[in-house]
């Protein structure tokens, strides 16, 4: 009973790959749990399976055994394209290097996931300007991408996973590419979301990045040591 | 994407040039045939077979001096295709002395007789007066006849007023003179020797209108000068079969050439389609963009080679044909074009998309 009301349960999964005939276990076995408004950091050395684990946790990647449950839905007892409707809905990614369209201007990269959806372009340009002006970036959703500093695209990252207003942020790295400073901002502005009711989930190596969220998970060769 | 549009738009300006220079050769080989001279002649039927060949005359058989009556004539305009009959032109013909000497007489109607004659050429002016006359070039020199000199034919006087150059044909050995005149002095006023007929030969059905006319001339030998214009029909039709021949290995070219491209491009773009993927796209949505992209390439590229293409013929035309003028805009085969283009940019991207969306997430955003 008590397990049913946490926001994300993950049940015993894990993932293995295939590598040229031989199998790699990217995760042996994990089962832990985010509750409504955490703000949750895993952390581990690369190859440790931190992505593998937040591309599961984002329907993105089905799971060689176990279970997730996300508001006790079993994410992938759904149809891949039930999944890509749970994504648009619940789900907030930002990626490392911003991977940001480059021909579209940021606001309409910010628009795009609302492309797919029945919010009217009036609503669109509304919520368009509200995040932009959340992050910071009033006066510049008209440059290209490449017209932005990096904090700037980062910036723009985050507008985009949050003008659907997620439930769930899944953020790979997202200081990544950043100086200290521009580092801090980001951070700044995810602990903020968080604040405003946000569930945050960050995948990082960089334990100083940990101190901002209520709680990390460390990894270690596929497997979850609980904090 | 910019090379895509310039392989459709070379494409199919390809195949627009070659459609509009061969519509355009079509219609100016028609309109040619038009003007230049009858297509359709009717002879009285004979018994007989003709003794000659090439302008060689065996003798033995007499030509028999059958006729059909002037009155009569007025039928060839009430048969079904009469809309497509241009200039009726009747003539006598019959023999007479002129300088001690045998000559051929032909009496026609001169104004009919000179529009369906284009390529006559002659000295002096035209004959305006019934007893003006017409010379060729070969009775002109046997009979040592020049512009104003007078001759006598049944003992009615007459003037010649113009000298025709050569032809190279019948009429050069002839006199030609008004038909009423002619036929009073061969006496066989109200008699028609032959009727040469122009027809408008564009789409109009020739070998049916010969038959229409023998129908009300049970008499009469109709025959279509067919010859002529089947073997410049033919020669069209063998360069429309070329182009299309060439309009379809363009197309096939043009296929893969959006095909290798638009799968270059899901390549390219996995990191994209990821992204999509990512944050919610269905792969109906994916193809959807990729689809959309492929039939706005099309469409680019289909209005732009039609424009190309046409001005290429426009240009093409007069070096292609002597004095040959560009048929127009054929709006059909615009529409045709772009359709053509949007469809084939369509089909060659349809594995490209069904593949981009069956991409796997995971895999796409592993190159992020």
């Amino acid at each position: 009973m008590q397990k049913n009301l946490h926001l994300i349960d993950i049940n015993a999964i894990g993932k293995d790959y295939m590598d040229g005939g031989t199998a790699v276990r990217a995760i042996r076995e994990m089962d832990f749990f985010i509750d409504d408004g955490e703000f949750v950091s895993i952390m581990g050395q690369s190859g440790s399976g931190k992505s593998t684990l937040l591309s599961i946790l984002g329907g993105l990647n089905q799971p060689s055994r176990g279970k997730v449950l996300v508001d006790t839905l079993d994410l992938y007892a759904l149809s891949s394209e039930q999944r890509a409707d749970f994504r648009s809905e619940y789900i907030g990614f930002i990626f490392q290097s911003f991977q940001l369209i480059p021909y579209l201007t940021v606001k309409e990269n910010i628009k795009l996931p609302m492309a797919i959806t029945s919010v009217k372009d009036r609503e669109q340009e509304h919520r368009a300007r509200s995040v932009l002006a959340k992050v910071g970036l009033d006066n510049k959703g008209d440059r290209l991408p490449d017209q932005l500093s990096g904090g700037e695209q980062e910036r723009v990252a985050i507008a985009r996973a949050i003008v659907n207003d997620p439930p769930i942020l899944l953020a790979d790295e997202p200081t990544g590419n950043l100086d200290t400073h521009t580092a801090g901002e980001v951070m700044a502005l995810l602990t903020q979301l968080n604040r405003d009711g946000q569930t945050v989930i960050m995948v990082t190596h960089n334990p100083a990045m940990c101190a901002h969220s209520n709680r990390t998970i460390h990894i270690k060769d596929g497997v979850c040591l609980e904090s | 994407m910019i090379f895509l549009v310039m392989g459709l738009l070379i494409g199919i300006a390809t195949i627009v040039t070659l459609l509009a220079i061969t519509e355009s050769m079509s219609r100016d080989i028609e309109d040619r045939l038009d003007r230049f001279g009858a297509n359709i002649v009717m002879l009285p039927a004979s018994k007989n077979l003709a003794l000659s060949y090439g302008g060689i005359s065996v003798g033995g058989v007499n030509y028999q001096a059958v006729e059909f009556d002037q009155s009569e004539l007025a039928k060839i305009r009430t048969i079904k295709n009469s809309q497509n009959l241009g200039i009726i032109a009747p003539k006598i013909l019959g023999p007479a002395k002129v300088n001690e000497k045998d000559v051929l007489l032909m009496g026609a109607e001169l104004e009919s007789e000179l529009a369906l004659k284009t390529w006559w050429l002659f000295t002096g002016e035209p004959p305006v007066q019934p007893d003006d006359l017409i010379i060729g070039s070969e009775a002109a020199r046997a009979l040592g006849l020049r512009i104003g000199d007078p001759i006598e034919l049944a003992g009615r006087p007459f003037t010649v007023t113009t000298l025709l150059h050569p032809t190279g044909g019948p009429e050069d050995n002839i006199i030609i003179g008004e038909l009423s005149a002619i036929q009073g002095v061969l006496k066989k006023t109200g008699k028609i020797s032959m009727v040469e007929i122009a027809a408008f030969c564009r789409g109009c059905p020739i070998s049916e209108m010969t038959l229409q006319i023998a129908e009300k001339f049970p008499n009469a030998k109709v025959t279509a000068l067919k010859q002529a214009v089947m073997a410049k029909m033919q020669s069209i039709e063998l360069f429309r079969s070329f182009s299309y021949g060439i309009a379809v290995l363009v197309i096939f070219i043009g296929s893969l050439l959006v095909f290798v491209t638009m799968m270059g491009s899901v390549n390219e773009r996995t990191r994209e389609i990821g992204i999509f993927r990512a944050i919610g796209f269905r792969r109906g949505h994916v193809m959807q963009i990729i689809l959309l992209e492929a039939m706005v390439v099309g469409l680019i590229g289909g209005l732009s080679g039609f424009a190309l293409g046409n001005t290429i013929a426009w240009a093409a035309l007069p070096i292609v044909i002597k004095n040959g003028t560009f048929a127009g805009i054929n709006l059909s085969l615009g529409g045709v074009s772009i359709l053509l283009a949007i469809a084939l940019s369509l089909l060659a991207s349809l594995y490209p998309a069904l593949k981009a969306s069956k991409l796997d997430p995971s895999v796409a955003l592993r190159a992020l």
